[in-house]
């Protein structure tokens, strides 16, 4: 057996040994196993859509944080490291680790004791009919649309890093995906991606260590970096001052108030997806600290994401450039940089447990978008629109095709990409529009008890309408960035927290509004759902290190220094 | 709600540590006595060889620690035997 394959050439990035084949068709088997011994527990509804809600505060929270680690969270932060130095890191500190905190310690109370199934579910509990089915439907076809995206992105990378058919990569990668979580329901998706979390760290972890002992450590790394891109790369606040001083083009505002305050507490505490895997916890108790759990490795995957981006800017040999001009040119675009270093430091073995390491990320963030359609599908719109009086075996039934449907659909969407490209670019921005305004109502409802019905829907629907009108204004008129995103100097990215930010801004004054001008609902309604009306279970007489807030403060602490450290 | 014992994940984890593991660390050992003709940067560390040994170790320990039938708690053994301290 010949084990000198790893070269580069020009079709592609790496070529796989032997080996490397074994470890991948080896997670594949263990994957599809999990799913098979778990199918004889996936027989009642809440089996299937909540994993019985047995699981325990650590299988919880690592799957809330795989769910969110999909390929190309691993692969495209990588990228914008190097694009954008190490200004990528706020959307793992300050644009997740504050929220992650919020939803374990305020908001999971109200979810788990109201015993929703869904986010959507909570809305009706709490606004009605109305403002469900307008979160769930909106919900439901996002997230598959968003998952065939994922799946068109992870094909198109693994034909240019191994060379392998697109049509193989959708089809072999998707099938699996449908098959664990249509058999075994969330404990599946959720046991693997407690697994695919593992593999993950497993097969990208070598990448930084390796590389800061060939920079020569930290210093060494800033010192290169600031000779071969510039020194603001690795600065993380004091470059914020004005949007032409760094290399994002956007302003610290733009950090603090739309990623952090808006655009991170609406995905980690609305979104389903994440959400989903909280609400599968055994108790309250590991229902808070799952969040706080994930939140403590969430600071610590700029490791293997983040750092790499970095070390690229400094060790490899080629300049890399964005994805049209590496289209036009025949070059490296930033997207490849993980898998550039992957192959410049692991050989046979490592190489095919780093690949393994990209296709858990994809399978564990598709088995989550999979996981909550079907979730959503079934209990906020066959059930509560389709059919009402539909038995729990029926749930089940429609819970195991709609996996499959989802999966489908997304087989599709993805189809649909690879011919009119443009779309990514619409589907990614319509996800974007509901994320905002629906962190507006769910804080309003859970935390303001005078919060009506008409007040929730009408605010929803104002702050969702004026994030699509904001979009369409600046694609219509560029100039109306300057309006926007308040200066014509700033990137999409920047365009995204402002505009996130006012959507916001107008879904929670509508909401107010029309609240103080229509009927509150009456207090006995409010039980279990807001708070003042809510009664929080006591801890007892649990030791300190047993208690979320304990460990709440522990991350808090920890993510203060690394800001501090690194600003 | 299902009451038959499960496997736990953390056994799962361990199988697949110790395939892996086992799999990195021949491959290393391999190389360290055939090196290749256009080896890997920083080659001389020998990376294949001690990665492999230590996911090789961990994955044994949760294997041996979680196999069924064995002492380890699973998930949902978890769920079943701990009696909610803080009521639901």
């Amino acid at each position: 057996m010949s084990f000198a394959v790893l070269a580069f050439d020009s079709s592609r990035l790496v070529h796989l040994s032997i080996v490397d084949m074994v470890v991948i068709v080896f997670y594949f088997l263990l994957v599809l196993a999990i799913g098979a011994y778990l199918k004889n527990r996936a027989n009642t509804s809440e089996d299937f859509f909540l994993a019985g809600r047995e699981m325990t505060a650590w299988i919880a929270g690592l799957a809330f944080l795989s769910a969110n680690l999909g390929s190309l969270e691993l692969m495209g932060w990588a990228g914008a490291a190097y694009q954008y130095g190490i200004l990528a890191t706020h959307w793992y500190w300050i644009g997740a680790i504050p929220a992650m905190l919020f939803l374990g310690l305020v908001m999971m109370p109200f979810y788990y004791i109201s015993k929703t199934h869904s986010v959507p579910g909570y809305l009706k509990l709490r606004f009605g009919e109305s403002s469900r089915a307008l979160s769930s439907v909106s919900f439901a076809f996002m997230t598959v649309l968003m998952s065939g995206i994922n799946m068109y992105s992870m094909a198109l990378v693994m034909k240019v890093v191994l060379g392998w058919n697109i049509h193989t990569s959708i089809w072999l990668s998707s099938v699996t995906v449908a098959v664990y979580v249509a058999l075994g329901g969330l404990r599946s998706a959720i046991f693997n991606e407690v697994l695919q979390f593992i593999l993950i760290w497993a097969g990208a972890l070598l990448i930084p260590v390796l590389g800061l002992i060939e920079a020569g450590g930290w210093s060494n790394l800033q010192v290169q970096i600031a000779h071969n891109a510039s020194v603001e790369y690795t600065h993380l606040w004091s470059t914020l001052g004005s949007f032409n001083s760094n290399p994002m083009g956007i302003h610290w505002t733009g950090i603090v108030i739309g990623l952090a305050c808006i655009i991170s507490f609406g995905y980690w505490t609305t979104d389903f997806l994440v959400v989903q895997r909280v609400l599968a916890a055994k108790d309250l108790r590991s229902a808070q600290l799952a969040p706080i759990i994930g939140s403590a490795f969430k600071m610590f995957v700029p490791f293997i994401v983040i750092l790499p981006g970095l070390l690229g800017l400094a060790v490899l040999p080629m300049k890399l450039v964005p994805e049209n001009v590496a289209v036009a040119t025949g070059g490296h675009s930033y997207n490849e940089v993980l898998p550039l270093m992957l192959a410049r430091y692991c050989g046979p073995g490592l190489l095919g447990l780093g690949i393994t390491a990209l296709i858990a990320g994809f399978m564990s963030g598709m088995a989550g978008n999979v996981t909550a359609f079907s979730t959503v599908w079934t209990y906020d719109i066959y059930a509560a629109l389709i059919h009402k009086k539909a038995t729990d075996q029926q749930k089940v039934t429609m819970g195991r095709w709609c996996t499959i449907l989802g999966v489908l659909i997304s087989i599709g969407t993805a189809y649909l990409v690879m011919r009119f490209g443009s779309i990514m670019d619409y589907v990614q921005a319509l996800f974007s529009f509901f994320i905002a305004p629906l962190l507006g109502t769910v804080l309003l409802g859970m935390l303001w008890k005078r919060t009506t019905s008409a007040g929730g829907f009408w605010g929803l629907l104002a702050g969702t309408l004026s994030s699509v009108g904001m979009w369409a204004w600046v694609k219509i008129d560029p100039r109306a960035l300057s309006y926007v995103a308040l200066s014509r100097n700033a990137k999409d990215m920047a365009e995204n927290m402002y505009r996130a930010l006012w959507s916001w801004l107008v879904c929670v004054i509508v909401t107010v509004i029309i609240s103080y001008l229509t009927k509150p609902k009456p207090e006995s309604e409010l039980v279990g759902l807001v708070y003042g009306y809510t009664d929080i279970p006591s801890e007892g007489a649990v030791p300190l290190y047993q208690r979320p807030v304990f460990w709440a403060v522990v991350v808090s602490a920890v993510f203060l220094a690394l800001n501090i450290y690194f600003w | 709600m299902s009451t038959k014992r499960e496997i736990s994940i953390w056994f799962f984890i361990g199988i697949s540590l110790v395939v892996n593991g086992a799999l990195v660390l021949g491959a290393g050992i391999y190389e360290y006595f055939n090196p290749p003709a256009n080896p890997v940067v920083l080659f001389r560390l020998h990376a294949g060889i001690w990665w492999g040994a230590i996911l090789f170790i961990i994955g044994l320990i949760y294997t041996v620690k979680f196999a069924p039938g064995g002492g380890a708690s699973s998930a949902h053994k978890d769920a079943a035997d701990e009696r909610e301290v803080y009521a639901k």
